[in-house]
Formats: C-alpha cells, structure tokens, sequence
C-alpha cells in the first residue's frame, strides 16, 4: 500500500471534501421528508391493509438499498483482490456497514408490519428467512474487521468473506425456497397499483441518496481514520515518541 | 510432471496432518465425544416421544456434526502456528492451493471418520426404524460433508490467525453452511424416513452445486488469505 500522494496533501483533499458530503446529507433529508409526506398524504388505504400498507414506503426502499450496498461490497472487494488498493476495501467496508444497517432496519420494519397483516412476527419464508442469513453474514463480515488489527490481513480477509458471502446470496434463497414458501409476490413499482407505485419510486431515489450520504461519509472518516495510522507509523519510525 | 508433484505435495500435507492426529488422538476423542454428547442432549430437549425423536433425527444429526466438527478446523491450523510450521510450509516453493487441497482433504477425513462414530449412534438414540438405502445415505453424508468441511478449511484459515478465533469462526461458517444444512437434513431425513431417492433427489443437487461453487472459490480465495 505505497502512497503516491503525500500524506500532507491527500489529507487536505479528504477533509475539504467534508462540505460537499454534507450538502448531499440536507438534500438526502429533504428528499426523504418530501417522498414520505407525498407518499403518506397522496396514496389511499389499502383494501386490505388500510394504512398500514405506508410501512412499504420506507421497508421496500430500504430492501432495495441494502441490496445495492451489498453489490458495492462485492464490486469493492473483487477489486480489491485484483488491484490491492486500499481504499476499495475501505469502501467495502463502509458499504457493508451501511448494507447490514438497512439490512436490519427491513426486517425490523417487515416483521413490525407481518404481525398485523399475517398474524406473527416471523415466518419461515424463503425471502425473510435468506435476508436474516443475509445479514448474519454481514455481521460476521464485521466483526472479523474488528477482530483483526493488521490492516493488510483485515482488507485481504474481508475481501474473501465479502465475495463468498454475496455468492451465497441467491443459493441461500433458492434453497430456502425449495425448503418452504409462502410469501406473497415481491413488491415492485410493475406489482403493485399506480397510485402506489410513484409513492414507491420517489422514497426508492430519496433512500439512495441516504444510503450513498452514508456511505461517503462512513468512507471519509475510514480514510481520515487510516491516514491518522499512517502518521502515528510514521512517527514512530522516525524515533518520535509523542506525534 | 508439475501435477504430479503438486499431488505429491498433497498427498504429504494430508499424511502429515492426519499421522500427528493418529499419535495423539486427542483430537478425534474430544470431537467424536462431543458430538455424542450433543446427540444426547437434543434427545433431553425433545423428549422421550419416539415420534418427536425420530422426525428431528436427522436435524439433531446434522447440527451435531456441525458443533462438534468446527472444533476441528481451527485446530488443524492452530497446530501449525503452536509449532512456527505455517510460515516453513508456505516458503516451500510449491503452488499455495496444494496447502489448502491437503488440509482439506485431512479435515474431510477426520469429519468422516467423526460420522461413523457419530451416525450409529443416532440412529439408536433417536430410534430410526429403517433406512431407505445405505449408499445414498452414504452420498449424502459426503456430500454434506464435503460443502461443510471445504468452507470450515477456508474459514478457519483466517479465523485461527485472528484474535477471538473459537467465536470467530463458528460466526463467520454457520450462516454460509445454511444451504447445506437445510439440504443435508432433508435429504437425510426423506432416507431416513424410509423414503426412496427421488424426494431427496433435488436436496442432492443443491447440496452438490454448492460444493463445486464454494470448493472451487475457497481454492481461488485461499492465496489470498493465507499470504497475509
């Protein structure tokens, strides 16, 4: 991991990115105010469900994004492998924090809406149950970066468990669906009626520019966090004792 | 001839492995009883009803050779780093894989020769009354075997090197194994119901796809993470 950019400079260039990133943290606010109030206030009740069909407005979108954090993860760590860099592993690791976050927020979400839909808080159905193994994984993904300190280890390892964790994605599906079904059709803009589908699609983009709000600012302080290791390395081969 | 002397090199590591398990056996001893014990214990948990006992059978089964097996993945490297004989064995100019291909195959060894132990032993305690057929049985056993056995060896590579390796590993293997145990147990279970093949006919398929899948990405993987 050589740094051909000094140290001093590239410092600069992260901590000046910070502003830009917290425009994109009021404009990620705002837009999700405005998708929820719209879908809120302009879809009817469900025939059904009544209004407890306004949940599918942050669990849907949330699914979706933890889906798109965890295809950065496996882009990130794929080439990490191929290239060694160090800030793609950083950036799989800001994005399967971020992933297992909104991973865990769709099932709290979906369980809070299946005790009153289908009468229990769990059930054994295929994409329930895969988005739990989903998200242990990621926790496990997690804690080995916690659990290894050498930095160069921690990026090579979490590279390999992040791929072989996402390849496991659609055979723990497939096989929990094999083992049981009984869910109803997966909720997408084509599935459901028009006036929900708008509803659906605006909290889709707002919840997107969260999770990418996230992410650079979880990436931001990992850079400054590393850049920190590099001048207390550095200070320390250089004999001084208090940097 | 590279491949031959790659399979030479294989063949030693397992050898290797499997004669410092032999001398000691303290290994074997405390995996097999292990799982044995776990064997009893989900007997306590269900109950005496022989009905209960012998639909869980082979769910109790499988989860037994998973807790008790686990234990010895770590081992298998942990050895190697008591004795400061990893770094050696990766010096030895000789591509990484044949390392992995051999503690593999040692490992996949050591957890069939657990099963024998372990597979009679439930089928008395949980009182299964007839298998369908000994050979697929057997199949699926390796099967089973070979998805669990070939990601523990993967894992544990890094698990064993990391600090917290005995939570490490069973966190990092358990929700991967997830397909595996689902299709293990219910083929088994189809047999050991007295069912014929073919109720467990796409369960073998899975399980058999998901070991050329992880088998063949842990051999890609494994020089990576054993170089660091």
């Amino acid at each position: 991991m050589s740094h051909a950019v000094p140290l001093e400079r590239e410092t600069v260039g992260v901590a000046g990115r910070g502003r830009s990133i917290e425009w994109l943290g009021v404009i990620a606010l705002l837009a999700v105010i405005i998708a929820q109030l719209n879908g809120v206030l302009n879809s009817p009740p469900d025939r059904d469900m009544g209004h407890l069909q306004k949940i599918m407005y942050v669990h849907v979108p949330a699914a979706w994004n933890a889906f798109i954090a965890f295809f950065v993860v496996a882009s990130a760590s794929l080439l990490y492998l191929w290239k060694g860099q160090e800030r793609h592993d950083l950036l799989a690791a800001s994005a399967a924090e971020v992933g297992t976050l909104f991973t865990g927020l769709t099932l709290a979400l979906g369980s809070i809406w299946g005790r009153p839909t289908w009468g229990v808080w769990w059930t054994w159905d295929p994409r329930l149950t895969s988005t739990a193994v989903l998200f242990l994984v990621f926790v496990g993904y997690l804690s080995l970066r916690s659990f290894v300190e050498d930095a160069d280890r921690r990026a090579q390892w979490s590279a390999a468990v992040g791929l072989l964790g996402a390849l496991n994605v659609p055979i723990v599906y497939m096989s929990v669906k094999w083992w049981r079904t009984l869910h109803q059709m997966q909720s997408s803009p084509s599935t459901v009626d028009p006036e929900y589908a708008v509803g659906l699609r605006t909290n889709g983009i707002a919840i997107l520019l969260v999770l990418i709000y996230f992410i650079m600012k979880r990436y931001r302080a990992a850079r400054i966090e590393r850049m920190a290791e590099h001048v207390a390395e550095r200070a320390a081969l250089e004999g001084r004792t208090n940097g | 001839m590279p491949l031959a002397q790659d399979m030479r090199r294989v063949r030693a590591i397992i050898w290797k492995d499997l004669i410092t398990e032999r001398r000691s056996k303290a290994g074997f001893n405390a995996v097999a009883f292990l799982g044995v014990l776990i064997l009893l214990l989900f007997g306590f948990a269900l109950g005496p009803d022989t009905e209960a006992l012998r639909d869980a059978a082979a769910g109790a089964l499988w989860l037994a050779i998973l807790f008790s097996g686990v234990l010895a993945f770590n081992r298998s490297y942990q050895l190697e780093l008591d004795g400061a004989a990893l770094e050696p064995l990766l010096l030895y100019p000789a591509p990484r894989w044949t390392i992995f291909a051999g503690k593999f195959a040692a490992n996949l060894l050591f957890v069939l020769l657990v099963e024998v132990v372990v597979v009679p032993i439930a089928i008395i305690l949980f009182q299964v009354k007839s298998v369908a057929g000994w050979l697929p049985a057997a199949g699926v056993m390796l099967l089973g075997s070979i998805g669990f056995v070939g990601l523990g060896t993967f894992y544990a590579s890094m698990a064993s090197r990391s600090r917290a390796r005995e939570v490490l590993l069973p966190l990092l293997l358990f929700p991967m194994l997830v397909p595996v145990l689902l299709a293990s147990a219910e083929a088994s279970s189809s047999l050991l119901a007295g069912n014929p093949m073919q109720d467990a006919g796409a369960w073998v398929k899975l399980l058999a796809a998901f070991d050329v899948i992880f088998v063949v990405a842990s051999f890609l993987a494994f020089d990576h993470v054993i170089e660091v």
